[in-house]
């Protein structure tokens, strides 16, 4: 065969040939009810950046002649029971939610994944010891543990994040691991090894970009959870401190006034119910989307 | 089988030994002086001293953990610092509520995940499977807290048909009793059916496109036939295994829930515990929590490999 | 069950119908057993005509042994159950309980008491002054004992005659017999003390109207009438049971739907609710304590301006305007107050009523003071909806005079070692208040004290406190304390904010509740209809 028949053997084009991430993509946009979730959680997040612009009220101003009024052309969502906007407050306080959200997963998965490929990838001792210290914390109550380590932190949100973030990161070690050895057996990752590649370059380079739609799914899931641990550690008066809006902390305000003042529990509750769907929705289109069964 | 369960013994002391080193020193390193918190108002430092003496608080960390593991291994868990009371009869005196709320949680967990994610696995991309989606998820994705004090403004205050708080147990009155864990356990077993969702219908989706079912539509039985009485079989024993190892997630749950209805279980007692800075009684809640959390993933894992024979090699 | 030639499909269809079998069977057992628990339990407790009296407070008490106790709540719960030598009326006159009357000798350092003759604790012992001088030395020598300091005034205590004691003072100590109507006044049964020791809080028996049946940690406290009470015949109700419920809006909601009959510490934000409720009645009366910010004065590491001078301090309580405070947070409820004890107090200085907010005051003494604004402080403020609102309204109006709170809530547990330790600027924190004067201030005030945890120390105001609790006259003492309140006005090492009220929420079937001055639920007299 000459070079010239085999220049004339017409190559796929190379739209024809799908990523995996494309292809994912693409399945992710046919599930109608992440498609929702990503509208939301979008909208939520442009709330929340562009907050100082669009809230009408600035969120702290209080006003002794406000206090508790229902919702009105005025103030949309009424006011708390300070006197203050709970629209604008809502609004902040989605800065509050999301960054914890953002943050307590960025810390789990950042401690969690490299966690998970060590023990997950060497095995032997270390991944005995990972694995015990792992189950230990998966076996104590989550809210506890967040509960504890907030409490000795001290209370703010900075801190609700950091123990959020550490009592979810067991849950990260674990997956990453399970997910480490399922794939180190196979050829690809063999075939590093045979061509000589030292063991942290196959775990970065060879293992993790293949077990990432598994973390990815984990970590949307994780970020829904972690939202609701925030407003959970709020209400217990261990994250956001006042006046700082934040939902959890909103609620906790508003328990004392549900037959007073019904519209301050309202819309805080609202807004989680809201981002924590679509993002519960997004993990679990992503679940679909990249489940190597379907076509 | 015997080399599984051996294995998986062996690893439990290590674990038990982690989880008690862990809630042990969460504790003592939580800010505030527990024999201050006892004094409360009446600060007399005479007092003070001699509390501190007698619950070794005076002592260096390591030597307090001592203590504490010698008393537990030899069956006293210590006492409350706040009312005095044991913590083992505590535990004894909540165990049977929480149990309640639990079992009770998990019933309506599985009266709701397990027929969504069957509608969701067989109607999969129609608006049922987005429905039933919706219908579970929405568990999760409410604060239970807020939940629960919604359900008690709708149906204590507004309505008036069920008790806002308190807990009657089963042996007194069964009717009372269930109105006054009803509410309680469904806002716990909400959060639980989404999860159970998400097993039966990842479950199904597996069962319905093996050669099992294939082979059942192949031989002409309606539907209806091959989703009841074949896939779900099949599809149902992993899911409840699983949802037994959701003990530990409504532990969780229970911890918020309880404290809104004034429920008398574990997740009362080990918050209050923690603000108290009571640390033998939320060592050692943690400490029997987490032994049946951990044996219960053995027994789970164990019956899984007794119904799939295939793991068994 | 069909054998067929083996096949891996047939193993499965038997596999299936044997677990069809099984899981039949199952149901079977399951179902059965579902029913034979309905028989079990559906016997309902046969109905008996025995009236019972559902009590909900806001917490769950600590121990229920009047030595070693140490929470207000409890004291609801010990009224019940555990008489003391004397008590208080509305009046807060001191009026006899066990005891028949009190005596103090010229000298003030001897105190004789007579005892009610006839009476019996819950366990058929008598009480005589053998029992009565054993119980008061329990409070005094118990190791983990709460009540030292309240009977430290106590050199010994003398058996004069079977129905007679008498308690012998280190020194003159006016306010020992408001203490008597406290805890430190309760009685208890020696033969019981002596067998369960510490552990008789688990067990108590007492005097009291009703005696102690069980207790189930955070969910309730049962207590039983007591056959032979000696003032049985104004006991009309045969059972008391105690709930725990802490969300106040759940309590009401309790008390609303007919499950409890009496409620305390009731939101001031619900009375609006429950004054237009015909099924329901509200109580309330003014509370002995008091809410305040105390002020960090000697042992503030950064030595910040509020520490420095008195000005600043008197230019803070200038910047807070009482009156819009407890219209904002407690709907005018409640009462404004500038002193330790509330205007409504007998004690009360009428020379010195509450300040206006007055901004450009505050401002002109910041500026005498010499201070850069905004003046940055650290305000801690204990866990607590309710006190977090009350900050933030403070903050508020501090910016305007050219303050910066800066507001840190800390959990209640950790308050009180930051407290101690000095790691605050701005301390808000509530007193629960004595009966005697004295209770509200010396503690906090004296330089020698116990819980004088900002360190205020100034001798004139320490000689005018000692000199406070020498005299039992009224008159007097009222002298006295005129010119420590100026003394306090100007110095200002604990701004008084205001003062709550007592607030009881109850069924239209009890009858006879009437509220007293401490707050705490009398029993004797309440009907059920």
């Amino acid at each position: 065969m000459t070079d010239a028949a085999l220049d004339t053997i017409p190559m796929a084009d190379s739209d024809e040939l799908e990523s995996p991430a494309r292809r994912a993509l693409r399945r992710l946009m046919r599930r109608k009810g992440a498609v929702a979730g990503l509208v939301v959680i979008g909208t939520f997040i442009v709330l929340a950046l562009f907050a100082p612009v669009i809230t009408p009220y600035d969120p702290i101003a209080t006003s002794w002649t406000l206090v508790r009024k229902p919702p009105s052309a005025l103030h949309w969502f009424g006011t708390d029971d300070l006197g203050r906007d709970i629209l604008s407050r809502t609004i902040y306080g989605a800065r509050a939610s999301l960054m914890a959200g953002a943050i307590s997963v960025g810390i789990a998965s950042g401690v969690g994944v490299p966690f998970g490929l060590l023990s997950g990838y060497r095995g032997g001792f270390i991944d005995a010891l990972i694995s015990r210290i792992t189950d230990a914390m998966l076996a104590c109550p989550f809210l506890i543990l967040a509960i504890a380590l907030a409490a000795f932190l001290g209370p703010s949100l900075g801190n609700a994040m950091i123990a959020i973030g550490i009592t979810t990161t067991p849950i990260f070690v674990r997956l990453t691991r399970g997910q480490v050895m399922g794939v180190k057996v196979e050829d690809y990752v063999e075939a590093a090894r045979a061509m000589g590649n030292p063991r942290w370059r196959i775990a970065l380079f060879h293992i993790l970009p293949n077990i990432m739609p598994a973390l990815l799914v984990q970590a949307t899931l994780s970020i829904a959870a972690a939202i609701i641990a925030e407003a959970a550690l709020s209400f217990l008066g261990l994250g956001q401190q006042p006046p700082a809006p934040s939902w959890g902390s909103m609620l906790n305000a508003a328990q004392r006034f549900l037959t007073n003042a019904p519209w301050m529990a309202l819309w805080p509750g609202l807004a989680i119910f809201l981002v924590v769907l679509s993002f519960n929705l997004v993990g679990d289109g992503l679940r679909d989307a990249l489940d190597p069964r379907e076509r | 089988m015997l080399s599984f369960l051996a294995k998986r013994l062996a690893q439990l002391v290590p674990t038990l030994f982690f989880v008690s080193i862990l809630i042990f020193s969460l504790q003592h390193l939580l800010p505030g002086d527990p024999a201050l918190v006892m004094a409360g108002e009446e600060r007399d430092p005479a007092v003070i001293e001699k509390i501190r003496q007698q619950y070794h608080l005076d002592k260096p960390i390591p030597v307090q953990y001592v203590y504490w593991i010698k008393g537990v291994l030899s069956g006293d868990f210590g006492q409350s610092l706040r009312n005095n009371m044991s913590v083992l009869n505590l535990i004894a005196q909540k165990l049977p509520v929480t149990m309640q709320l639990g079992s009770m949680a998990i019933v309506i967990a599985f009266m709701i995940g397990i027929p969504a994610g069957i509608v969701s696995a067989v109607k999969r991309g129609t608006l049922w499977d987005y429905g039933a989606n919706l219908f579970a998820l929405w568990g999760i994705s409410t604060p239970n807290f807020w939940l629960g004090i919604m359900l008690i403004f709708l149906f204590s205050i507004e309505l008036g048909w069920l008790p806002a708080s308190g807990y009657v147990p089963l042996s007194e009155n069964w009717r009372a009793s269930l109105a006054s864990t009803i509410m309680p356990a469904f806002v716990l077993g909400n959060a639980i059916a989404a999860i159970l969702m998400r097993h039966t219908r990842s479950a199904m989706l597996q069962v319905l496109e093996s050669d099992y079912v294939r082979t059942a539509r192949a031989k002409g039985l309606s539907e209806r036939s091959v989703i009841l009485k074949h896939a779900m079989r099949n599809a149902l024993t992993p899911v409840i295994t699983l949802g037994a190892l959701e003990l530990g997630t409504l532990l969780s749950g229970a911890v918020l829930t309880e404290q809104i209805f004034s429920i008398p279980g574990f997740g009362k007692l080990i918050v209050d515990a923690v603000f108290n800075r009571d640390y033998a009684v939320v060592q050692g809640v943690v400490l029997v929590t987490a032994t049946i959390y951990i044996t219960l993933n053995l027994i789970a894992d164990i019956a899984y490999i007794l119904v799939n024979p295939r793991l068994r090699a | 069950m069909i054998r067929q030639s083996g096949n891996r499909f047939s193993e499965k269809i038997i596999f299936k119908q044997e677990h069809e079998d099984m899981v039949t069977v199952t149901m079977k057992i399951l179902r059965l057993a579902v029913m034979a628990l309905a028989l079990l339990t559906s016997s309902e407790a046969s109905v008996r005509a025995e009236t019972t009296l559902r009590i909900g407070l806001s917490d769950d008490p600590d121990i229920l042994d009047p030595s070693m106790a140490r929470t207000y709540i409890g004291r609801i719960v010990f009224a019940a159950f555990c008489d003391k030598l004397f008590d208080i009326d509305e009046k807060l006159n001191i009026v006899p309980q066990l005891a028949l009357s009190h005596e103090t000798s010229a000298d003030g350092k001897e105190v004789t008491i007579k005892l009610r003759p006839g009476v019996k604790f819950q366990d058929g012992e008598p009480l005589d002054a053998e029992a009565a001088k054993f119980s008061i030395e329990r409070h005094m020598t118990l190791p983990t004992s709460f009540r030292k300091s309240e009977l430290a005034s106590v050199d010994h205590v003398e058996v004069v005659d079977p129905l007679t004691i008498k308690l012998v003072l280190k020194t003159p100590f006016a306010p020992l017999i408001s203490q008597l109507t406290d805890r430190a006044g309760m009685m208890l049964s020696p033969k019981a003390v002596k067998e369960e020791g510490d552990k008789f809080g688990l067990h108590p028996v007492c005097a009291g109207p009703y005696k102690f049946v069980e207790r189930v940690a955070q969910d309730r406290m049962v207590f039983e009438k007591f056959a032979d009470y000696w003032n049985k015949d104004n006991v009309f109700i045969d059972r008391i049971v105690f709930l725990p419920i802490n969300d106040a809006t759940v309590r009401l909601a309790n008390l609303k739907s007919g499950s409890l009959d009496l409620i305390e510490r009731v939101l001031a934000t619900d009375l609006k609710d429950i004054r237009s409720d015909p099924k329901l009645v509200l109580s309330t009366t003014p509370s002995l304590g008091y809410q305040g910010l105390t002020i960090n004065i000697a042992n503030d590491k950064n030595k910040g301006a509020l520490s420095q001078s008195e000005k600043v301090r008197q230019a803070l309580e200038l910047s807070i305007d009482r009156e819009a405070l407890n219209q904002v947070v407690f709907n005018g409820e409640f009462t404004p107050g500038n002193q330790w004890i509330s205007p409504t107090h007998p004690y009360y200085q009428q020379a010195f009523p509450i300040p206006k907010r007055d901004v450009a005051k505050a401002r002109a003494l910041l500026k005498e003071a010499g201070v850069a604004l905004p003046v940055s402080v650290d305000y801690m403020v204990s866990k607590g909806a309710e006190t977090e609102a009350v900050a933030q309204v403070v903050q508020s109006m501090a910016a305007e005079a050219g303050f910066d709170l800066k507001i840190r809530v800390v959990e209640f547990a950790t308050t009180f070692k930051e407290s101690q330790a000095g790691e605050f600027q701005i301390f808000q924190i509530d007193w629960s208040g004595r009966i005697d004067p004295d209770g509200n201030s010396y503690i906090f005030m004296h330089s020698k004290a116990p819980q004088n945890d900002g360190g205020y120390s100034n001798p004139e105001a320490d000689k005018l406190m000692e000199e406070g609790r020498l005299t039992g006259d009224f008159a007097q003492r009222k002298a006295i304390y005129e010119k420590l309140t100026k003394i306090l006005l100007n110095d200002e090492p604990i701004i008084y904010i205001y003062h709550r009220k007592y607030l009881f929420a109850q069924s239209n079937r009890l009858e006879g509740f009437k509220p007293m001055p401490d707050g705490i639920v009398r029993v004797i007299g309440l009907k059920l209809k």
